[in-house]
């Protein structure tokens, strides 16, 4: 809502000095959120009169048309004689009044004026345009052209109210009577302790059965219809300019008079309003639901094809215009260059409809009008008839209509709401003693009667749909009184337990990854088809089964994610081409798998709590969202420099960090050989953990499939892991239980082992350590080796054993039968020959 | 047998003349200070303290003396051979200080060497400053509550008091998840009732149904809103909520929590603002603000000095907050007779753009390591 100051000292006596900052901080501490404070016409400076266009001479030889002018502007330039003007427009003949700047004056935007010389003449100032005074756009880009009755000279700075200031306020919901200057002049009024006089206080006449026709046919739509009829309007009446004015600073173009007159009343009021030319409605108007598939043009020459639930206006012929939103092309009114005869005879139609029905249309055809927007956050239902009388004044005033006897005002039955509150309930709410007289006073000032004592009967005012609960009240006594002025105080929460294992595990696992050298990134959730066939995801690989948007941003990612990779290697990638090479970046963050058996949303109701099922049955409907962890690495894992050769990122590291991740948890990981998309199929390793005794699926981790690389588009040999986290949550064991320390002297064994090529090195160091029995205290791979020395197709793995006992000095032969045993269980499971024997 | 030998004269023998003994001494001396390192000092030692070197010699000689004599000479030659072994510590300690001095220089080193072997990692800033925040709360005794992101309309919409239709449910833009209808066709619009969250709020409800009052929760998370990604806007942000439902709660208590927030993440001078605004959850609602903490607000009307961070308004604006509807609490099961609350809930992406002068919100979303690094493991 855009409210010129001028016009809002109309109804409030303001101090000269209040300037559009010093109300904005008002409103602001009263709760309209006023964006901005628009300087119209800042740095604008004279002198700029009235002037008439004597002679016109056309200019040749130029490549666009120039006028050579003399235009009389009185004594405004000290002479008296006519002013010599060059001037590049054509809509204004001899004898037009229009206005002129002249030299010494500065133009917004710092555009001083001085003679000058151009087209080989002597320009003394410029005939303005709209754009060239900072009025706003009125569609014509041409000069302006005033009506004749303005005197020579005048000063045109006055008269087009060419100064002033503007507040654009950000309108809540709950406060459509904001969306008038009425609204806002009571607040304005409340803020700063003035009188309001209210614009909708007008003498109205009694309805009568002389009114035009109207039968209302759906009451709950729409409770209240005012039709006023005006008569004899002169059809070249214009809008004057002062009308014209306040439409443009409030950000409507002016149209014809009697569209800007309703335009005016609704935004002087917030009564949308609507005049229909009467010769061209048929019969009664009505208001009714739409048939299905029913037909209307509106306004603005869309053809709506209604919905059973838009409530439309009717005459004889079918609908005329879709109530509360826009009118229908048939019954316009119509203006100068339209093909109808002119209109001379108007019915206006003040109205109140139903805010969901309104709501409900417009968002069905994207329709949002200003009536619409008021409409939907609630109008005043009392201000009706003294909108449809100011209307009806304004016309009789501006179109020297005649207004018809007859009023026609159809209202359902309806009774002032009233709220029943303790007058201690803002004191409760605020933590502040207001005290009783103050809570009624302040919601006197809000336009509520109140009665009562100890416990407060509030009738709220009819512009007041929102205040419907004690706390809504409150918030009226609490604005006023201002939220500045609220203490400060503390409470007291019970002892909270912090963070609960998950969340700590969470963060730990971050801070473990940061640690380990990797870069979280944060990225969208949001996936198509082509990833998943990039990823070489099986046509029944679960996760393709996805969540899909109805309005996904784009149209190439309707579904949300089953996995963390293609996000992450995302990011991966555009590092890579911004030039960082060597990488290493993690996420964690929800997936989205729906199992297919997820059943619809119920809409529950909210004046009570549902019931545990109720809520159960809300869960159903959302698909599974575990928690996972996902690490990508390229290029160098160690740098190269001056200390040596680094190390590549290999499918090891991968392997780590998913280790990693479990050791956070303190649970260990049990690693097979996979195959499984996007990893390559040599490359893969498939995770484990151990859930109640039970080996279960953790993730995957290892080199991407060189297909996948190519396809995205990632560097040579990028590894990647992912694990589920709510798998690892499962799989914590209880509190780790701390080693027994022995300090006795440790025995150290090396063996090496030969095995075939494809035997996992994990199968045999599982053989011996469960061979080597409970003198050992650990085992470390140290070497493999491949060669013909071992045969081909062969290959040793080196370990270091060490033996320890808790409560002596292990001699040679304990530690080296310790040793055999182990040796001889990875002979018996793996088929190992120790090296050399 | 004859008499003893009364003419008997050490004199005679030579080698334990004093002056001799002397010689012997000094030249040791010299052979020492000579030696030019310890190689030299080893020969030396063994020529001048060994077996055969000439004071061991002298020495020996000494048996041989009468009583007298040899009391006398055997005092002379151990002053002597203590002196010269004495030198020779001294002289042993002094190259091997050489030596060590010296070994140490050639083994010096340029530490000004940069060592990036395995570059730092870090986590994300949206990460850290949303533990940040709620570690204020948690000392305080809230606990942390979380959500699904894939949110049914109830909670996200229904329950917090945005009724069908109302224009409140239109200022959020949400992202429609489909669904399928009994018969199998897929839905449309809102149709399906399930959404992506589009604030934390939703925990909100969800905390209040799985917990009994009183209740101090916040709940960080991620939320979605359809807006396309610009410098100012993502569709997918973060938000960190706050809900305390108690007896006797109040809009005072709101003030006070927000204070003592912004006094712990900004500074104990620090305050906050509060503007009534309207929020279907809230009622009485407001917009929060913090004083600048950059210019304190000495920018506001002094055009010499402005300040970026706010605009020269003095002020930041961090979200919106107040205290909970009745409405909610009823839908939620709790009495609002007796019980009251408040919330408040602020964007997780602003905060980081205004307290680290963040300039564009696609820095945050790309994940280019070059923004993340710096940031490190905690904020």
């Amino acid at each position: 809502m855009r409210v010129p100051l001028s016009w809002l000292r109309e109804y409030v006596d303001l101090p000269e000095t209040e300037t559009g900052r010093d109300v904005q901080a008002k409103l602001v501490s009263v709760g309209l959120e006023v964006e901005t404070v628009e300087q119209i016409g800042a740095g604008l400076k004279g002198p700029l009169v009235v002037g008439k266009v004597l002679t016109i001479e056309e200019l040749e030889g130029f490549k666009k048309p120039i006028r050579f002018c003399t235009v009389d502007v009185g004594t405004a330039n000290g002479t008296g004689e006519p002013q010599e003007i060059v001037c590049g427009a054509r809509n204004f003949s001899v004898g037009d009044k229009v206005v002129v700047v002249l030299p010494g004056a500065v133009l917004p935007g710092d555009f001083a004026i001085a003679a000058r010389k151009t087209y080989g003449k002597t320009s003394h100032g410029m005939i303005c345009s709209t754009d060239e005074l900072g009025m706003g756009d009125d569609g014509t880009h041409g000069i302006i052209v005033l009506p004749p009755e303005h005197e020579v000279g005048t000063d045109a700075i006055e008269l087009l109210q060419l100064v002033d200031e503007v507040l654009d306020i950000a309108v809540t919901p709950d406060r459509g009577y904001c969306l008038s200057l009425r609204g806002v002049a009571r607040e304005t009024a409340t803020a700063y302790g003035l009188p309001l006089r209210d614009p909708a206080l007008l003498d109205v006449p009694a309805p009568n059965a002389y009114g035009y026709p109207v039968q209302i046919s759906d009451p709950i739509g729409c409770d209240r219809f005012t039709a006023r009829t005006v008569t004899g309007l002169q059809p070249e009446a214009r809008s004057p300019i002062w009308m014209q004015r306040r439409l443009q600073k409030a950000g409507m173009r002016p149209i014809s008079l009697a569209v800007d007159i309703t335009n005016y009343v609704m935004l002087e009021l917030g009564q949308p309003l609507h005049a229909y030319d009467r010769n061209r409605v048929q019969g009664t108007i009505g208001v009714r639901r739409a048939t299905q598939g029913e037909k209307l043009t509106t306004l603005d020459g869309t053809v709506r094809v209604l919905d059973a639930e838009d409530l439309v206006i009717t005459d004889d012929r079918g609908p005329i215009g879709l109530a509360g939103v826009m009118g229908g092309a048939n019954t316009e009114i119509a203006d100068a260059d339209g093909e109808h005869a002119l209109t001379t005879e108007v019915v206006i139609e003040a109205a109140h409809f139903d805010a969901i029905s309104i709501a409900r249309t417009a968002r069905r055809h994207k329709l949002s009008s200003e009536a619409s927007k008021r409409f939907e956050r609630g109008v005043d239902p009392q201000a009706a008839a003294a909108a449809a009388q100011r209307t009806v004044d304004l016309l009789v005033l501006l179109a020297g209509g005649t207004a018809e006897a007859g009023v026609t005002e159809i209202t359902a039955p309806s009774a002032p709401r009233t709220i029943a509150m303790p007058a201690n309930h803002p004191d409760r709410v605020a933590g502040v003693e207001y005290g009783r007289e103050t809570v009624v006073r302040r919601l006197q000032e809000v336009g509520c009667d109140v009665y009562g004592q100890d416990e407060l009967i509030v009738t709220v005012p009819s512009w007041r749909p929102d205040l419907n609960e004690p706390n809504d009240l409150a918030e009226e006594v609490i604005r006023l009184e201002g939220y500045e002025n609220l203490p400060s105080t503390l409470p007291t929460p019970p002892s909270g337990r912090g963070l609960t294992d998950r969340q700590r595990l969470h963060r730990r696992i971050g801070r473990a990854l940061a640690g380990a050298g990797y870069v979280e990134a944060l990225s969208y959730p949001f996936i198509g088809d082509a990833v998943l066939d990039q990823l070489g995801l099986a046509a029944d690989d679960a996760r393709r089964r996805t969540v899909k948007l109805v309005n996904p941003i784009s149209d190439e990612e309707p579904a949300l994610r089953t996995t963390l990779l293609p996000g992450l290697l995302g990011a991966l990638r555009r590092n890579d081409g911004r030039g960082s090479h060597d990488l290493a970046l993690f996420e964690t963050g929800l997936v989205f798998r729906p199992t297919g058996e997820e059943t619809p949303a119920v809409r529950l109701p909210v004046d009570r709590r549902p019931t545990d099922e109720e809520i159960a049955g809300l869960n159903a409907a959302l698909p599974r969202q575990p928690r996972r962890a996902a690490v990508v690495l390229a290029g160098a894992r160690e740098q190269s420099g001056w200390w040596g050769k680094g190390t590549p990122a290999t499918w090891a590291d991968a392997v780590e960090a998913a280790r990693s991740i479990a050791a956070e948890a303190g649970v260990e990981v049990t690693v097979r050989a996979d195959q499984h998309a996007p990893w390559h199929p040599g490359r893969c390793a498939a995770l484990y953990v151990s859930v109640n005794g039970e080996e279960t699926l953790f993730g995957h981790a290892g080199e991407l499939h060189p297909r996948v690389i190519k396809a995205l588009h990632l560097p040579e040999r990028t590894c990647a892991a992912e694990v589920e986290l709510d798998v690892l949550e499962r799989a914590v064991d209880g509190a780790l239980q701390a080693p027994r320390i022995s300090t006795f002297p440790v025995a150290t064994q090396d063996v090496a082992l030969v095995v075939a090529g494809d035997v996992p090195a994990a199968d045999v160091e599982r053989a011996l350590r469960e061979g080597a029995g409970e003198l050992l205290e650990s085992l470390r791979l140290f070497d493999v080796f491949t060669g013909e020395q071992i045969g081909g197709g062969n290959k040793s793995l080196a370990y270091a054993l060490r033996f320890r006992a808790a409560d002596r000095t292990l001699t040679v032969e304990e530690a080296s039968a310790a040793r055999d045993s182990a040796v001889a269980l990875a002979a018996e499971r793996t088929g190992a020959v120790l090296r050399g024997a | 047998m004859s008499a003893p030998n009364k003419s008997y004269d050490p004199v005679e023998v030579e080698a334990l003349k004093p002056e001799e003994i002397e010689r012997l001494r000094d030249e040791a001396f010299a052979a020492f200070a000579a030696a030019g390192d310890l190689d030299a000092l080893a020969q030396a030692k063994t020529a001048h303290t060994g077996g055969t070197s000439p004071l061991s010699l002298a020495n020996r000689e000494i048996g041989a003396l009468p009583p007298q004599a040899k009391a006398e000479a055997g005092k002379r030659v151990g002053q002597a051979r203590g002196a010269v072994s004495k030198a020779l510590a001294a002289r042993q300690a002094e190259l091997e200080a050489e030596r060590d001095a010296r070994v140490l220089v050639e083994e010096a080193v340029d530490v000004t060497l940069p060592y990036d072997r395995v570059p730092a990692g870090a986590r994300h800033p949206l990460t850290t400053i949303m533990e940040r925040v709620a570690d204020v709360f948690v000392a305080m005794g809230y606990e942390i509550a979380e959500g699904p992101e894939v949110e049914a309309e109830w909670f996200n919409f229904d329950a917090l008091n945005f009724v069908p239709d109302h224009p409140a449910r239109q200022m959020q833009d949400t992202f429609f998840v489909q669904g399928t209808t009994p018969d199998g066709k897929v839905t449309e619009g809102d149709e399906s009732g399930v959404v992506l969250r589009t604030h934390t709020s939703p925990v909100q409800a969800r905390s209040l149904l799985e917990r009994k009052p009183p209740v101090y929760v916040v709940c960080p998370g991620r939320v979605y809103r359809t807006d396309e990604l610009d410098a100012t806007h993502t569709p997918v942000f973060h938000q960190i909520e706050l809900l305390a439902v108690d007896e006797g709660l109040t809009m005072a208590d709101l003030k006070g929590t927000l204070d003592h927030m912004v006094q712990a993440l900004f500074g104990p001078d620090m305050k906050t603002r509060l503007r009534p605004n309207f929020f279907p959850f809230t009622e009485p609602s407001a917009e929060m603000d913090m004083v600048c903490y950059v210019c304190r607000g000495e920018s506001v009307g002094n055009p010499d000095r402005p300040c970026r961070t706010c605009g020269s308004e003095g002020w930041i604006e961090l979200g919106g907050c107040g205290m909970v509807n009745p409405k909610v609490l009823t839908a939620c099961g709790v009495d609002p007779r007796k019980y009251s609350g408040f919330a408040f809930g602020f964007g997780i992406e602003r905060m980081l753009m205004f307290r680290h002068n963040v300039e564009d919100m696609r820095d945050m979303v790309e994940g280019d390591v070059r923004f993340t690094r710096p940031f490190g493991m905690e904020i």
